[in-house]
């Protein structure tokens, strides 16, 4: 007990907010499938085995049920990580040659994760982009649900039509990295207990 | 494609609620692998619980809705060159379904919180001052297709007919057994119109023969074609697809 050191790594609040985050992204996509379905922008239908809500209406409920639950949760993530310097600290400096290291690394096999109060350039890379990806998903979604009130925001990404394929590209990026991430903690367990618990054993 | 949407409809009604007493005596059993499997696949729905806190929030997003509803926002109008050719025939029931009105003997009934509840031939509501519009049909679906109707604007009808305009629904019923109904705020709006004609023609009966009213601050479905009789309300009316679990407010 002596010899090992435990150190705080996540706060609270983004423990919270990553499993409200996780489950909304999950009943969000999968209701979305569904949605999809009725009318599919690509020549391919999501199987219905893997989507949320039965029928278009029930997967339209769903989405518009979870979409508060994201967007508020997401709010108070965005908010305290900037006010409480949680993104600077952790998400910056970010550099395009750090990541392109750093994935290499990855791939070879060779990541460090000795300090899992550190997040790496790929990790760094990663997060943002889900929550850059996040950001583009609300935005484009509020212009499809609302392409006459919310107009303006549909000025800026070809209007109703485009939003659809914003909406879908949006998803298909942040699916693909939420899968990396799940692959890595997978690979690297140890920093699933995290978190949920927040801290980690420091090596001594 | 709003067909088959139906069809899966009716299935998933009674069938699930069958299905979903089935699992519940299942999960009393214990939660086994295969009931937790049940639960992640896509019948979540048909759980009563679940399925209550869904409609809560539907009514919710009802309210959401018409607060960001802004009675001055115009829908976008397009140019002629944008009309979308040939425009999508859609309806809960297929085209060689089509009802047919009769032009000769149609009259249009109002009923509900209106004064001068005599109803409408079609000559008298053709000579009423009309207006056009190009405009964006966007279908709960998802696809979306621009098209041009021509009529009288609501608002003006429901002034002529001596609508009591602080109701809070208006609903339609139509000659093809579909229902829907809207807010006021919608109603009063300047680009909803009580239409007779589409692409300058005198309606066809794909698009609604004699009558549509044209919303396009509102998803399609809630765009009825058909119309045979207006009803001004203080009770909510509902409608064909918002009793089958749609958003009612459904609007853009």
């Amino acid at each position: 007990m002596d010899d090992t050191r435990w150190v705080s790594i996540h706060p609270l609040v983004v423990r919270i907010t990553h499993w409200i985050n996780a489950l909304a992204i999950l009943l969000m996509v999968t209701s979305g499938w569904r949605i999809y379905n009725a009318s599919p922008l690509f020549p391919f239908r999501f199987p219905n085995e893997i989507t949320l809500g039965g029928w278009l209406a029930g997967a339209l409920q769903w989405h518009f049920a979870a979409m508060w639950v994201l967007v508020l949760n997401g709010l108070v993530y965005v908010i305290y990580g900037i006010v409480s310097g949680h993104f600077r600290r952790k998400l910056f400096p970010l550099t395009p040659g750090a990541i392109l290291q750093d994935m290499r690394d990855a791939f070879r096999g060779k990541l460090a994760h000795e300090d899992l109060s550190m997040y790496n350039a790929a990790q760094r890379a990663a997060y943002l982009a889900i929550i850059l990806c996040l950001v583009a998903l609300v935005l484009s979604g509020l212009v499809i649900w609302k392409p006459v009130q919310f107009y303006e925001i549909g000025v800026l990404i070809g209007d109703y039509e485009g939003a659809r394929i914003v909406h879908f590209c949006a998803m298909a990026l942040m699916a693909f990295i939420v899968l990396v991430h799940i692959v890595m903690v997978i690979l690297v367990p140890r920093t699933f207990p995290t978190m949920i618990s927040g801290r980690a054993r420091r090596a001594t | 494609m709003k067909r088959r949407t139906m069809e899966t409809s009716l299935a998933a009604q009674s069938p699930g609620l069958v299905r979903s007493v089935e699992r519940r005596l299942f999960l009393r059993q214990g939660l086994s692998l295969g009931a937790l499997a049940m639960l992640s696949g896509c019948n979540l729905t048909d759980d009563e619980g679940v399925q209550k806190v869904l409609t809560a929030m539907s009514r919710w997003n009802d309210g959401a809705q018409g607060l960001i509803f802004r009675p001055a926002r115009l829908a976008p109008e397009f140019p002629e060159s944008a009309i979308t050719k040939p425009f999508p025939f859609n309806a809960f029931y297929t085209e060689d379904e089509i009802t047919y009105v009769d032009g000769n003997t149609y009259k249009l009934e109002l009923a509900g919180l209106i004064r001068d509840k005599k109803p409408w031939t079609l000559p008298e509501l053709y000579a009423l001052p009309q207006t056009s519009q190009i405009t964006r049909h966007i279908c709960v679906e998802g696809w979306s297709a621009i098209g041009k109707w021509s009529g009288v604007r609501f608002s003006d009808f429901l002034a002529r007919i001596g609508a009591d305009t602080t109701a809070k629904y208006i609903g339609f019923d139509c000659a093809d057994d579909y229902s829907t109904s809207i807010d006021m705020a919608t109603a009063l709006h300047p680009q909803t119109l009580l239409t007779f004609r589409f692409a300058d023609e005198i309606l066809p009966p794909k698009y609604g023969f004699p009558m549509k009213l044209r919303i396009p601050t509102k998803l399609g479905f809630k765009n009825p074609k058909h119309i045979a009789a207006i009803e001004v309300t203080n009770e909510y009316p509902g409608g064909y697809w918002e009793d089958q679990g749609y958003n009612w407010f459904s609007g853009s």
